[in-house]
């Protein structure tokens, strides 16, 4: 334990620990007299300086308010403050109540960079929940490697990383693309598949790991492999290609608002599900929102979460979502993500007793981790920083929510697939 | 000596902004700022090397170009190429495909570096590419178009349309560029961290050094023959033509200045943030830089690093305190400036400010003898 803490504090100077010892001695006694023995006094959880008091602990939001990304990001912020909300209903962590500083990242890479320095610079937050693309991702990595902060990241996202400061609580690439391959490869006798995404990494990269399961594991055939700029609305070239190469499967990582345009080009061309087989892996309930439940009939979504699953936790949540949100929210496999969040850096502390981000980072590495109160079921967190979670195949209906047709094993996350690069 | 005083400072006046602004950058800002709040200065000064280049372009030569963020990108992107090479080193990449790539290549299946990559591992070539390329391509941009006499809002949105071809390109290219995700993760200059405290507070004085001496040098073109020209080509472009200028040149040679100035902003830019991408490259930024150099004054090369400073304050203060109205806000102080100040804050300066120079003036005449003080007025009205 001494080892871990000197490890933890390379850069201070003894008189600053005797100082911080000696503070620690006077906050326990106060707190002892003044009956508060329960918590334990700030100097002994926050080592490091964060915004931590003996009655309450600071975090930070950072997802976009505003800009084109505010569409998604909006049920992530609001499943996190849900979680945040029940936490401190129930005592808080170790004693304190969280409270929340939120920025707006504002759908801009720089400025997702410019607000997490300030959430760890200025107000020393003890954690941050957010991020929602890889792009955002990427541009706070870097500062919260640098000022050796704690991300709590909550989207499906290609794997192919696996930073000490981040947690990630959505599905890898892995997680999501190959059990579905199977799926559709032994429910419908897939051999043909027709690929067609966005053009940016996270398709790019689950379409590499998706063909070569498909050509290496499954012996089928990638008969297309398109990929169209992000806000691209006009499909009309694939869907010609798509007729004439009659593919089993349209396997389709299309994200934001082109989707909208991709579904009703695709219904208006008579593509609909009583003839085509279509896998997608982007869309949520969230999207479908935006392309109507019709356009989508008997389609197939694959993630870890449906808000239709049926199970107590998942209708605890639910009922709780729409208590603080409203009705008409809906629930997508990202806003479950989001959700699990504080809850894992809950366990974590606890498990740590400390706020510092090394302790927390140290006890979440040690694999024990678990929400047996997950909406999806049960996750674990990997020593890699990703969780163990199931696969769901759900089939879509037209008034917007899905039918899980088939759920996996807990699957092990692996951010670096052997063979799959 | 007054050679430097008349051209280089713009006299009396020029001289005073000038070095109000050198005292509250170099001094005032370091003094009363922690270093978060230095290096975001330190990025809202980037921007105010193409605030500047709009006013020479926009203010005095008339142009407007609305692709600005073109020439940012250029620079901010060979900047940030050197230092992604330095960061992709064998060691750093073990885990790729091919090591010694920068990543995202490895992503998009690419095996070796692209030739246009290879130069850029010279620390050289990326000082010397950020001045010529930015310059170069917009001398190729200007002399299709102002040889043909392509001018005004044609111009204004073919360099709109470039910029979206950039963006695009920039995005689509994703193998050779890092796509949308930009190039990010730049983290050491020949071996040196750029990330720590230290390297900030070194790239915020060069970055002030450097802005004051594009101020400088944008204000010995405007004092000279050409700069009157550029003024006159505004004002009546036939007259000059006729007179037996050739128009089209002293064009081209101004929005290739202008380019070169806004790429020494990108390339201060990806040193102080650690990282580029596409955003900067596109519509919003560039217009977004017009705002600036309007905010402050489009006919002012100080007053445009007063709207850039004034402009990323406010969005930095009201989306820290109003995260879900702070465009409005925004949006709020854009109509005021229009409708209280159109000609910027330099044109509220020159309204106003000589109430504040005068009490001040009014203040240094006590304690000097009143026979100079009036010898001082009169060889300033004259």
């Amino acid at each position: 334990m001494n080892s871990m803490i000197t490890k933890g504090l390379p850069s201070i100077k003894l008189p600053a620990l005797k100082k911080a010892l000696s503070i620690a001695a006077i906050a326990s006694a106060c707190s002892m007299a003044l009956g508060l023995s329960s918590t334990v006094a700030m100097a002994e959880v926050n080592t490091t300086g964060l915004a931590v008091t003996d009655t309450e602990v600071t975090v930070g939001i950072l997802h976009s308010l505003t800009g084109t990304m505010a569409i998604s990001e909006t049920g992530a912020q609001e499943a996190e403050k849900l979680a945040i909300k029940q936490i401190n209903e129930s005592g808080g962590i170790l004693g304190r109540q969280i409270k929340i500083i939120q920025e707006d990242g504002a759908s801009d890479w720089p400025t997702f960079a410019e607000k997490s320095k300030k959430l760890l610079v200025k107000d020393k937050v003890a954690a941050v929940f957010g991020a929602w693309t890889s792009a955002s991702r990427k541009a706070v990595l870097p500062v919260f490697e640098k000022e050796n902060g704690l991300l709590y990241y909550p989207t499906f996202y290609e794997g192919l990383e696996q930073s000490k400061n981040v947690i990630y609580t959505g599905q890898e690439a892995t997680q999501q693309i190959l059990d579905g391959l199977n799926w559709v490869a032994k429910e419908k006798k897939a051999k043909t598949f027709y690929l067609i995404g966005s053009d940016y990494i996270w398709p790019r990269t689950s379409m590499k790991i998706a063909r070569k399961h498909i050509e290496n594991v499954l012996g089928g055939k990638v008969v297309g492999e398109e990929y169209k700029p992000l806000g691209n609305t006009q499909f009309g070239s694939v869907i010609n290609k798509i007729r004439l190469k009659k593919p089993d499967v349209i396997y389709a990582a299309v994200v934001g608002g082109s989707n909208v345009a991709w579904f009703k080009q695709l219904k208006a061309a008579g593509i609909t599900a009583d003839k085509q087989t279509l896998l997608t892996i982007s869309v949520t309930e969230d999207e479908v929102l935006g392309i109507g439940g019709e356009n989508l009939e008997g389609f197939y979504s694959i993630m870890k979460y449906f808000q239709s699953q049926d199970n107590e936790n998942n209708k605890a949540f639910v009922a709780a979502f729409k208590e603080m949100w409203g009705d008409d929210s809906v629930i997508g496999d990202v806003t479950q993500a989001a959700y699990l969040g504080p809850w894992l850096w809950k366990a974590a502390v606890e498990k740590a007793g400390s706020f510092d981000v090394d302790k927390v980072v140290a006890a979440s590495e040690e694999g024990d981790i678990e929400l047996t109160t997950a909406p999806e079921g049960y996750v674990k967190l990997h020593p890699n920083h990703h969780l163990w979670s199931k696969a769901r195949v759900g089939k879509w209906n037209k008034d917007g929510q899905a039918t899980v047709v088939y759920t996996s094993e807990l699957i092990e996350p692996d951010p670096f697939p052997a063979g799959y690069q | 000596m007054s050679f430097a005083y008349d051209k280089l400072m713009g006299g009396k006046n020029g001289l005073t902004g000038f070095i109000i602004l050198a005292i509250l950058i170099l001094i005032v800002f370091p003094l009363l700022l922690d270093s978060f709040r230095l290096n975001l200065v330190g990025k809202y000064l980037t921007y105010a090397f193409a605030a500047v280049s709009l006013v020479l372009l926009w203010g005095y030569g008339g142009t407007l170009s609305l692709g600005q963020g073109i020439f940012f990108g250029l620079g901010g992107y060979a900047m940030a190429m050197f230092l992604k090479l330095e960061a992709s080193s064998p060691e750093n990449t073990a885990i790729q495909s091919t090591p010694g790539i920068p990543d995202f290549m490895d992503w998009n299946q690419l095996t070796e570096l692209p030739w246009f990559w290879e130069p850029f591992s010279s620390f050289t070539f990326t000082l010397v590419a950020i001045l010529v390329i930015p310059a170069l391509f917009a001398y190729i941009i200007g002399s299709a178009m102002f040889k043909r006499r392509v001018g005004g809002v044609y111009f204004a949105i073919i360099t709109q349309v470039i910029a979206v071809i950039l963006t695009v390109l920039i995005v689509g290219q994703q193998g050779f560029t890092g796509g949308i995700n930009g190039i990010t993760d730049l983290r050491t200059l020949n071996g040196w961290d750029i990330t720590s405290d230290s390297a900030k507070n070194i790239f915020y004085y060069v970055n002030c050094f450097l802005l004051l001496g594009v101020i400088i040098a944008s204000r010995y073109i405007l004092t000279s023959k050409f700069g009157r020209l550029l003024l006159a080509m505004r004002d009546k472009e036939d007259r000059v033509r006729f007179s037996g200028y050739d128009v089209a040149n002293f064009k081209i040679f101004i929005f290739c200045f202008a380019a070169t100035i806004s790429a020494i902003g990108g390339a201060m830019f990806t040193l102080q943030v650690g990282f580029m991408s596409p955003s900067f490259v596109g519509i919003v930024p560039s217009i977004e830089m017009v705002i600036f150099a309007a905010v402050g004054g489009r006919m002012s090369l100080i007053g445009a690093v007063y709207g850039t400073l004034l402009i990323n304050f406010g969005k930095t203060a009201f989306s820290e305190s109003f995260p879900e109205l702070w465009l409005f806000l925004m949006g709020g102080l854009f109509i005021a400036v229009v409708m209280f100040f159109p000609n910027g804050l330099a044109g509220l300066w020159q309204d106003y400010g000589h109430y504040i120079t005068d009490r001040f003036k009014s203040v240094k005449n006590l304690f000097v003898k009143p026979a100079s003080a009036t010898k001082a007025t009169t060889v300033e009205n004259s």
